[in-house]
């Protein structure tokens, strides 16, 4: 299977910490791959490094074989891969409908001298795009919060909310950091609805940070477990469950 | 008839000032308001703005001498020079973080000023710059001296123009962008959009739209010298007025700086009431103001006109 990500053992310390070490890691293309881990693994830096928050101190990152290490997340972005935040990063001045807007990318009304002089074309833009949005809300069920500020959302239909900005993209990468922390039953239906469709559907390739086991045996295969900062196994999720390097590292069991 | 002349040419004079001001509170909002710029050196970009429009308009045998060019093109330079500034500035301290540009700034409208005072050559220095032109002055109507009037109209016009074309920009995907990067640069980043360059540019715009502030104001006195773009007057008061009037909102500056400036003119009158000028009353004045500013964050922390929210 051809990989959309392959990240190539990076390694990044915070001064004494070192958060990740040699990591190999690869994101098949069309996939649904949990990457899961005890609390410490070094996931979330995984993922900054992978997005461009992060420059990794050794190693290096390829997207669809190209070497994208060290981009900018902006750069990322136009190249295809999008990220949701582990803490909801919502706009929070802004409504649900204009954090979705802001999303897709080659918007002429970004430019000054356009959105000044060329207002007709700007209008028409605008047009598909609200109704863009307005579909992925009926999708994530927040139609009716559209006018509602982003700051106002509970913590779960913030999770959906970055989703919905993710769906707002081109991007055909989703890196979710824990979507499921926070959410409850009613909207993790819908939350998993939408991953599904839109993997099936429209093709995306997830990786997915969580802690939520049940969330993971449902939608993950495979499934990457990563402890002290590299990973440690791979497989389904049953296959997973019956490693004892696995058990160990989440039980705190004798080292090998 | 005596009272009511001088009353009129006083609210003249008063509105001229207030529309320099409401640019000056404008540009503040593009940068602060949209995009959360934290800039305490307005008074660089309205010195530049000024002294450019100036040197370019100055009769040649002025001092130091112009190059006589019409009123028109001085105060459309004025907004390119300044911005250049800006973007110079914002190349080396946008990616700060904002209480580090915040110190930036500081340092940088203090070397604009001590540039205006030293070098004489270009600025006549401390004396300052006479005979700037003012167009209007001297135009009668009916016998009755029309050239503050209608210098006041062309500021009004200046002000409404510049107000429509960052009203269009703050509805566009431009200020979208920019209170998207407001709220979350990260986020903003995660999502395509090039934080940096949109900073700049809003940093620039905003610091064109002062530039224009400072060509308003020299044509309206006619004279200026460095002393004009102390930080109190050219900074202070600016940020006053549009944290007053309402960050974010273009509406807001504008009304800031009315409200803000006729409490300033009103305590400036009440101080010539007494026989006896009154020890220290322009530092209670500067207390006043904070004073009120104190009052409208608690009453009303969004300001006089709050942001719009869709």
């Amino acid at each position: 299977m051809n990989s959309a990500l392959s990240v190539r053992s990076i390694s990044k310390s915070f001064g004494g910490l070192r958060a990740v070490r040699e990591c190999s890691l690869e994101i098949a293309e069309g996939a649904i791959t949990g990457l899961i881990g005890p609390n410490g693994a070094g996931k979330t830096t995984l993922f900054n490094i992978i997005c461009g928050l992060f420059r990794p101190d050794s190693g290096n990152v390829h997207l669809r074989g190209r070497d994208v290490t060290g981009q900018p997340a902006h750069r990322l972005f136009h190249r295809g891969v999008v990220r949701t935040f582990q803490i909801p990063h919502e706009f929070a001045g802004m409504t649900v409908l204009e954090n979705l807007m802001l999303v897709p990318a080659g918007q002429s009304g970004e430019n000054v001298f356009r959105a000044w002089f060329q207002r007709p074309r700007v209008r028409r833009e605008e047009h598909a795009i609200v109704k863009r949005a307005h579909e992925v809300l009926d999708v994530l069920q927040l139609g009716q919060l559209s006018g509602e500020l982003a700051g106002n959302l509970s913590g779960g239909q913030k999770k959906l909310l970055e989703l919905g900005r993710a769906m707002m993209s081109d991007a055909k990468v989703v890196l979710l950091d824990e979507p499921a922390a926070g959410v409850n039953r009613t909207l993790m239906k819908t939350l998993n609805a939408a991953i599904r469709r839109l993997n099936t559907e429209h093709n995306y390739t997830f990786c997915i940070v969580e802690h939520d086991m049940n969330f993971v045996r449902r939608m993950c295969n495979p499934v990457v477990v990563m402890a002290e900062g590299a990973t440690l196994a791979q497989g389904t999720m049953d296959e997973i469950m019956a490693d004892q390097r696995v058990l160990d590292a989440y039980l705190g069991g004798r080292r090998a | 008839m005596e009272l009511l002349l001088g009353t009129g040419n006083y609210l003249v004079f008063f509105l001229t000032i207030v529309s320099v001001y409401a640019l000056l509170a404008l540009g503040l909002n593009v940068q602060w308001g949209y995009t959360g710029i934290l800039n305490i050196g307005i008074a660089a970009f309205f010195a530049v703005g000024a002294y450019t429009s100036a040197l370019l308009t100055a009769p040649a045998t002025a001092q130091p001498p112009g190059l006589g060019l019409p009123v028109a093109v001085g105060m459309l330079a004025a907004m390119p020079i300044a911005g250049i500034l800006a973007l110079g500035i914002g190349l080396i301290t946008l990616n700060l973080r904002s209480d580090y540009l915040a110190i930036a700034s500081i340092g940088i409208a203090e070397i604009v000023r001590l540039f205006l005072k030293n070098e004489e050559w270009l600025t006549n220095g401390v004396r300052g710059m006479a005979g700037i032109p003012r167009p209007f002055a001297g135009v009668e109507v009916f016998g009755w001296n029309a050239g503050g009037a209608l210098y006041l109209g062309l500021g009004a016009i200046i002000v409404a123009t510049v107000f429509i074309a960052l009203q269009i920009l703050y509805r566009a995907p431009w200020g979208r962008a920019l209170r998207a990067i407001r709220d979350r640069e990260v986020a903003a980043e995660a999502m395509g959009k090039n934080v940096l360059w949109f900073r700049l540019q809003s940093f620039v715009l905003g610091s064109a739209v002062m530039g224009l502030a400072g060509a308003v104001y020299a044509h309206f006195v006619g004279f200026i010298s460095p002393e004009a773009f102390a930080p109190l007057f050219a900074t202070f008061i600016v940020w006053v007025m549009l944290i007053a009037g309402g960050s974010g909102s273009n509406l807001g500056a504008i009304v800031g700086a009315l409200a803000i400036w006729a409490v300033w003119s009103v305590t400036e009158l009440l101080g010539r009431i007494p026989e006896e000028p009154i020890a220290g009353f322009g530092a209670l004045r500067v207390f006043l103001i904070g004073l009120l500013l104190q009052v409208i964050l608690l009453l009303r922390p969004q300001g006089i006109i709050p942001e719009p929210r869709e």
